[in-house]
């Protein structure tokens, strides 16, 4: 219908709903009609998700920024003593939900943090208790497989006894950072400290078998190659093969500001963000929902991503540090009228949802 | 909206087929974004290849006093008001040095606001200053709404006036103030300066002078949809009569600091729905310009995927819509742009305000 020659049989294949090779996935991202790759996204999303688009009201716990993993391409990490540096309490965190949850439409957390130095296991799972005990009625999503991977580490206990705690101590979901790339090459030049792409897989894995769904991502535009998005991709596609446990995929453009890498990598266009959007639309034949996180995108390419096979635009976020520390120049919490709004010019239909995608409330007309 | 309507103009812009007012707000409605994306990259492709253009240009805006008063404006000033500027002869000596050593400067583009005391002398002088300083630089100066304002203050025709200033080196027209050439959304959104008529009856004259002109959309604020597409199918009439228009630029409206600041900033899924649709209804003007100062930089490269083929200048300084809030940068550089079209697949083309290529000693960076 739309495309060159060059892209028939990748065309034929997603009409037919096939799945894409690693070569196809390669071919794509050489792709330089971004209005043929944007219609096949939106193509495959229409047949999957229907007009309904997701986002939550929600607000980010981020409980420290003190952290001994050292990712060179992380702005929110810092040592004890570093200008900045905090860490909650139970009072402190209890405070910050408290002031959110005037908000009545608040519906959960997102809960993720640093890897604290002399934090133990308990530390972050007695707040998370906390949380849960004054707020029974809040969802409640966090910790990365990164984070997870090190609870077992200092605790002595296998990253199932670590989910089993959390998930008694009322976790519903687990958040899809800490992915990166799932690359060893990548990982040991940018974050050797943390989680191998063995460990982050493993514990969505484990999660997925004790019935907690979780959320995957890619960070992207920093010293990957287009061939290491594809296999990360697969690597995911492979897993959800196995589990099905994977909610939803998000994709994070790398924010070099602020960061090591500032200084020898340039932030991503928008024309990459969009076709990496749209390319994980198309390999990701068996993930759902597709994020397009407004906080990271600005929300100008998170609406426009609407149209390139996005079904979920995150949150009005309450508050939001992690990558505002990276530079990232979006506001620090959208209204839900002008999420609604966003979604609405875009000719699709807001629907408020929880951690696991269950629709709390529709503006259909 | 009826259904084979939508069918019949989604037919007709897949085919690249003239549109009608009926067939255009169907396609707005449908609001299928990537297949008018698609549409319209086809209809670029017809007139440009996969060139994109840009040039060289330098802003100037001689003064920001005006005495129109328009809601929609954050430029503005009266007079008397703090910030308020006029530049003087020697001012612009000063910024004509620092054009003479840029290098490729093909375009000096002058826009200002209506001085209530500045006689049309003022203006003139400053074409020929520009003139005499920089004879081989295309000057592209004063919307119909100036020259209006001129024929108002001299008592001559609007003819004249351009005749004046064509013969003292100007040589094409910016085509600002077009806003939306509807007299109810004018009466409402700048009611004291050129009207509708007036705004065609310029663009025309000049077309006829042999005068180049561009012509602009400022959409978003209280404008219908209806109206907005009009306002195209009124710029595709003129451009039938006279072939004069070289280029279609678009603005989302900027609320900030305006009069209509309860305003709200479309979204981008509108600008490129715009961007787009212009591009088809558009059918005889050649280029569509992507106006970055306006629509911050990354959806301007994103434009070139939604039929788009300008990015506009290496801007020197642009006081107008920095006053309105847009919070881009002030200036970019050559490589930056060329990099910046061919990460979208295209070839970067540096032109002259007449869209010729010219020469840049420089190789599209791979
Ligand atoms: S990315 Fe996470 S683990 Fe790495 S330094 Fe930053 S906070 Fe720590
Ligand atoms: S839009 Fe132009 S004419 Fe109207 S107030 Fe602003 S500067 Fe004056």
């Amino acid at each position: 219908m739309y495309s060159s020659e060059e892209y028939k049989e990748i065309e034929k294949k997603i009409f037919a709903g096939e799945r894409l090779s690693r070569e196809d996935g390669i071919k794509l991202f050489a792709c330089k009609d971004i209005a043929w790759l944007g219609n096949m996204a939106d193509y495959v999303r229409q047949q999957k998700c229907g007009d309904i688009v997701y986002y939550n009201v929600n607000c980010h716990v981020n409980l420290t920024n003190i952290c001994t993993s050292k990712c060179k391409f992380c702005a929110f990490g810092r040592d004890k003593d570093d200008k900045g540096a905090y860490a909650m309490d139970v009072e402190d965190a209890l405070a910050l939900v408290r002031d959110a949850s005037k908000d009545p439409n608040l519906a959960g957390l997102h809960v993720v943090s640093g890897l604290h130095s002399d934090w133990s296991f308990e530390d972050y799972l007695q707040r998370l208790q906390a949380l849960h005990d004054e707020f029974p009625n809040l969802y409640l999503k966090g910790f990365t497989g990164v984070e997870i991977t090190h609870f077992a580490k200092i605790s002595g206990l296998s990253v199932e006894q670590v989910l089993r705690k959390l998930q008694q101590a009322g976790l519903q979901a687990i958040a899809g950072g800490g992915a990166e790339i799932l690359s060893d090459r990548v990982r040991n030049e940018l974050c050797p400290n943390k989680a191998t792409a063995a460990q982050w897989l493993e514990v969505s894995r484990t999660a997925h078998k004790l019935g907690i769904k979780t959320n995957a991502s890619m960070l992207y535009g920093h010293i990957e190659t287009l061939e290491e998005r594809v296999d990360h991709l697969l690597t995911l596609r492979d897993l959800q093969d196995e589990t099905g446990g994977i909610q939803t995929f998000i994709c994070f453009p790398f924010l070099p500001k602020h960061t090591e890498l500032g200084k020898t990598v340039q932030q991503t266009s928008m024309w990459d963000d969009l076709r990496t959007i749209a390319i994980s639309r198309l390999m990701l034949d068996n993930i759902t929902n597709i994020k397009a996180y407004w906080v990271m995108l600005t929300v100008p390419v998170a609406q426009i991503a609407l149209g390139f096979g996005a079904n979920d635009i995150d949150g009005t976020i309450h508050k939001e540090t992690i990558l505002h520390d990276a530079g990232a120049s979006s506001p620090t919490a959208l209204s839900e009228d002008n999420i609604i709004k966003i979604i609405r010019e875009a000719g699709r239909i807001p629907a408020a949802c929880d951690c696991n995608f269950n629709i709390l409330r529709t503006f259909a007309d | 909206m009826i259904k084979e309507l939508i069918l019949q103009a989604r037919e007709k812009a897949n085919a690249g087929l003239r549109l009608n007012l009926q067939e255009a707000l169907a396609l707005y409605e449908d609001n299928d974004l990537l297949f008018l994306a698609d549409c319209a990259r086809r209809m670029k492709e017809k007139k440009s290849g996969r060139q994109v253009f840009y040039n060289v240009n330098k802003h100037i805006n001689l003064t920001n006093i005006c005495t129109s008063g328009c809601p929609l404006c954050a430029f503005q000033k009266k007079e008397g008001e703090p910030g308020g500027f006029v530049l003087e002869e020697t001012d612009i000596a000063k910024i004509l040095e620092e054009a003479k050593v840029t290098r490729n400067l093909g375009e000096i583009h002058i826009v200002s606001a209506l001085h209530p005391d500045k006689p049309f002398e003022y203006y003139l002088n400053v074409v020929k200053q520009v003139r005499q300083a920089l004879p081989q630089v295309d000057i592209k100066a004063f919307t119909p709404v100036e020259i209006v304002h001129f024929s108002q203050m001299t008592g001559k025709s609007i003819k004249e006036v351009l005749e004046i200033l064509q013969k003292a080196g100007l040589s094409s027209l910016p085509g600002g103030g077009a806003e939306i050439l509807s007299d109810r959304v004018r009466e409402i959104i700048c009611p004291k300066k050129a009207t509708t008529v007036q705004w065609i009856e310029t663009i025309k004259t000049a077309h006829k002078l042999g005068i180049r002109t561009n012509c602009t959309m400022m959409y978003g604020h209280i404008e219908t949809i209806e109206e907005r597409l009009q306002h195209l199918f009124t710029l595709r009439d003129i451009q039938d009569e006279t072939g004069g228009f070289q280029a279609f630029v678009s603005f989302p409206f900027h609320p900030a600091n305006t009069g209509l600041d309860y305003l709200k900033r479309v979204g981008s899924w509108e600008d490129m729905k715009m961007m787009a649709l212009s591009r088809l209804i558009l059918d005889n003007v050649d280029h569509i310009k992507a106006f970055w100062i306006m629509l911050t930089m990354p959806i301007a490269q994103l434009a070139l995927g939604f039929g788009a083929d300008d990015l506009d200048g290496t801007i020197g300084e642009e006081k107008i819509i920095h006053a309105a809030g847009a919070n881009t940068g002030r200036g970019i550089t050559r490589s930056k742009l060329r990099q910046l079209i061919t990460e979208a697949g295209f070839e970067p083309v540096e032109r002259d305000t007449f869209y010729h290529p010219v020469e840049t000693g420089e190789e599209a960076v791979k």
